[in-house]
């Protein structure tokens, strides 16, 4: 027989051991919504009432403790919840009607589900007796996020509020994080209930294992110490964990390469000796190649992500792996792991220190000089880079690496989805977790202004850059109206080249380039060698819509940069404006591309470091 | 390809079925039988799968993803040699005066049961083995079968250890 459920460390729910509240108040279900909601310390929900969640809204009005943040759209909600919740570590609350309210809530849920991020969606849900009768703007929001979800409830009875609130946040913040979805029949919101907390919650199979087993972790350190070329492969596992001071401690001490996945930019600086960049179909090739060439891959947090591996059965043929997560189910499940550890990887990492320690002591320590030869040449001979257009016209790169270079110290960035995602990525420099955010596994585009809201609405007293792009831009730029109308005076930089740029880099590349449907900005009105418009000087055309009208009429400042001379200028205004949101809208060059790149399904043996540019891989290693 | 048992302890709640077997599908699993029932527990609801897989690793990943279902307390596979599995068939076989004879004998053979007669049918009602149900079903279909319904396989380990004894701790824990 092969039993399953094992775990060594139980972690309860806070509540479960606490001394019941000694006065036991009657009030409606709404009402203990919100109390709950303020009990567990949310002092954010981003939401549009409806219907059927009305009666939470009376109540939420006389919170104190509880601010609400009225958005234009449920996506927004969802999105401003991530943004909120990766910015502070806290878990982030949205909060929509039934039906269409809850439908709208999918795409954000799906995003923090595959970024695991711990977010908390509150649902209305038609009167429980009218659950099932196709009755007005119902949903079976349930049903439709099962996939999506971490976990979710259905609440049919007054009494279980309180207590579903608990245990929501309880999953969402634990273990792995991720979503929770809470859907409230709207007659329990009506009735009457008696509220004590905390409750009695009641997870008998929720215990997720936090702590590592011992014999793992000396194994672990036995491989680290007896590897030539190990690399720490550090995914979003380590910034969740907080483990990110640990995980210097270990870098440090084995002087091994470190690599952080775009999940993990800041967790270790990028300005450090030991980091050889990012891994994936845009990494570094000193990264990818590091990995591919590895005997050794101590993966911390990070799931082996097809973006990460390229053609899977060709990634990193060499490399024994120690993989650390505290999901078991994400090890061996791309990759096999010769040494599986199931922990929390500020636990892991702790562990780690000390076994790496002692192997030290008793003289065993890896010897990696011959390594960081091959590491440096890679990092020497192909550093990332970019060419400035000959038309005089705005490379997207500096825009973006300019940006990171005027931000004030503490900026919090967050991108969309796309070529300006990976710019983002590649071009500004992250020496601190938790100030890089963006879509990584869903690739939701227009991310980047809802989640921005959500972090500055999170910490308002950080700078926080929105990169985005014209596509993305026009997906979600109606948040601006709430971050205009709520004090979230957010600063958004367009990069604007007129194209759905990454897609339209494939056809360029795989499609012949054929621009199929990927011009955003042409139409009937295009005209062919306007200096007005979008795009490399020869293709201006239109200029539909006009991002500064439009951020003016939303209540923001709008500005825009179209040449290389005005850059610093305008990027300095944007940062002095601190009491509204700010919009620029850079005018790039559409034929800039991000290099490097590993063709989607080929192996990362093949990454290019430029168009017709592939790195000398040292092949003598490959031994 | 092979057939795997699994007994699966869920909370016996709404909807808990549902995420379990949606969770099959979207990972790509075909469920060959399915049984659900309460067990000696009433909060406890005992699952058996039967699942085919094509090798040993993508059945380790279901489980796991089975696993973090908050709803589920355990996970068993139940080894065929130390296990005792069973299915029921109800059959409504073709039978006429000619017939019926034959059709008693090889129901007494495979220590079935006929549950209702009448003129131009009877019904079986027969518990076992798969392989043994498969026979006796090979031998019946030649006078005619109108009708069959089958139940999932269900499973239970041999000897004196139960499965349920940690869960229900687990339970009482958090009671």
């Amino acid at each position: 027989m092969t039993e399953q459920a094992t775990g060594s460390h139980h972690p309860q729910p806070r509540t479960r051991n606490a001394v019941p509240a000694a006065t036991a108040e009657r009030m409606t279900g709404a009402q203990a919504l919100i109390r709950s909601l303020e009990a567990v310390g949310a002092d954010t929900v981003f939401g549009i009432p409806g219907g059927a969640i009305l009666p939470a809204y009376d109540p939420l009005m006389d919170s104190s403790k509880v601010r609400h943040v009225l958005v234009r759209h449920e996506q927004g909600a969802g999105h401003a919840a991530t943004g909120y919740a990766q910015a502070t570590g806290r878990v982030g609350v949205c909060m929509a009607t039934s039906g269409p309210g809850a439908t709208n809530l999918v795409t954000p849920i799906a995003d923090a589900h595959m970024d695991s991020v711990p977010i908390v969606a509150i649902t209305g849900q038609v009167a429980s007796k009218s659950i099932g009768t196709d009755a007005f703007q119902e949903a079976d929001i349930c049903g439709i996020t099962m996939p999506i979800t971490k976990h979710n409830f259905l609440v049919r009875d007054a009494a279980d509020i309180p207590r579903t609130i608990a245990e929501a946040f309880h999953i969402a913040a634990t273990g792995r994080p991720g979503p929770v979805l809470v859907d409230i029949a709207k007659d329990a919101l009506q009735n009457q209930m008696t509220f004590s907390w905390p409750p009695q919650t009641d997870l008998p199979g929720y215990r997720p294992v936090t702590k590592p087993h011992a014999k793992q972790i000396r194994e672990a350190a036995r491989l680290i110490n007896e590897a030539r070329r190990p690399v720490l492969y550090v995914g979003g596992g380590v910034v969740k964990a907080r483990a990110t001071a640990e995980l210097r401690i270990l870098a440090e001490l084995t002087g091994a390469p470190v690599t952080t996945t775009l999940m993990a930019l800041g967790a270790f600086p990028d300005s450090h000796p030991q980091h050889v960049g990012m891994p994936g179909m845009h990494g570094d090739v000193s990264a990818v190649t590091a990995l591919q060439k590895s005997d050794l891959i101590i993966a911390l947090g990070a799931r082996f992500d097809d973006r990460v591996t390229g053609r899977l059965d060709t990634f990193a043929p060499n490399a024994k792996v120690v993989h650390a997560d505290i999901d078991p189910a994400e090890i061996s499940k791309n990759r096999i792991a010769d040494v599986p550890i199931v922990g929390d990887a500020r636990e892991v990492l702790a562990d780690l220190i000390v076994a790496v320690q002692a192997d030290h002591e008793a003289g065993h320590k890896g010897d990696y000089s011959e390594w960081w030869n091959h590491l440096n040449f890679w990092r020497n001979t192909y550093p990332l880079g970019y060419d400035v257009p000959k038309d005089g016209s705005l490379s997207p790169q500096q825009v973006i690496e300019r940006i990171g270079q005027l931000a004030p110290e503490g900026t919090l960035f967050a991108a969309g989805v796309g070529q300006h995602q990976m710019w983002a990525a590649q071009f500004i420099k992250y020496e601190q977790p938790g100030t890089w955010f963006n879509s990584g596994g869903a690739g939701t585009m227009g991310y980047a202004v809802p989640a921005a809201m959500g972090a500055k609405a999170g910490m308002p007293d950080a700078t926080v850059w929105a990169i985005d792009g014209d596509g993305c831009f026009q997906m979600t730029n109606q948040e601006l109206v709430t971050c205009a109308l709520n004090n979230i005076p957010i600063k958004v930089a367009i990069i604007n080249n007129g194209a759905l740029g990454m897609v339209r880099q494939w056809q360029n590349l795989f499609y012949g380039e054929r621009f199929s449907n990927t011009v955003l900005h042409s139409g009937a009105e295009h005209r062919p060698g306007s200096t007005q418009g979008v795009g490399s000087i020869q293709n201006r055309g239109t200029r539909v819509p006009d991002f500064v009208k439009l951020s003016e009429a939303m209540g923001c400042v709008g500005l825009r940069c179209e040449t290389p001379e005005e850059l610093d200028k305008v990027i300095a205004e944007a940062n002095a404006i601190n009491d509204r949101p700010v919009v620029v809208d850079f005018i790039v060059h559409e034929d800039a591309m991000v290099w490097p790149m590993v063709a989607a399904g080929t192996s990362n043996d093949e990454i290019m470091a430029a168009r017709d540019v592939r790195p000398d891989f040292s092949d003598d290693l490959d031994d | 390809m092979s057939k795997h048992t699994l007994s699966v302890l869920v909370e016996n709640k709404p909807g808990v079925l549902a995420r379990i077997t949606a969770l099959f599908s979207r990972r790509g699993f075909n469920i060959d039988s399915l049984a659900v029932g309460t067990t000696e527990h009433p909060e406890i609801s005992r699952i058996t799968i039967v699942v085919n897989v094509i090798d040993e690793l993508p059945l380790e990943q279901v489980t796991k993803q089975l696993n973090k279902l908050v709803n589920v307390l355990k996970i068993v596979e139940l080894d065929p040699s130390a296990a005792v599995a069973r299915e029921l068939v109800l059959v409504k076989v073709r039978a006429d005066n000619e017939s019926r004879s034959q059709i008693v004998e090889i129901v007494q053979l495979f220590r079935a049961k006929t549950v209702d007669v009448s003129p131009e049918a009877v019904t079986i009602e027969a518990t076992g083995a798969a392989d043994k149900l498969e026979a006796m079903l090979k031998m019946l279909e030649p006078f005619g079968i109108k009708e069959l319904v089958q139940s999932g396989t269900i499973a239970i380990g041999r000897g004196a250890r139960s499965i349920t004894d940690r869960s229900l701790r687990a339970l009482d824990r958090s009671a």
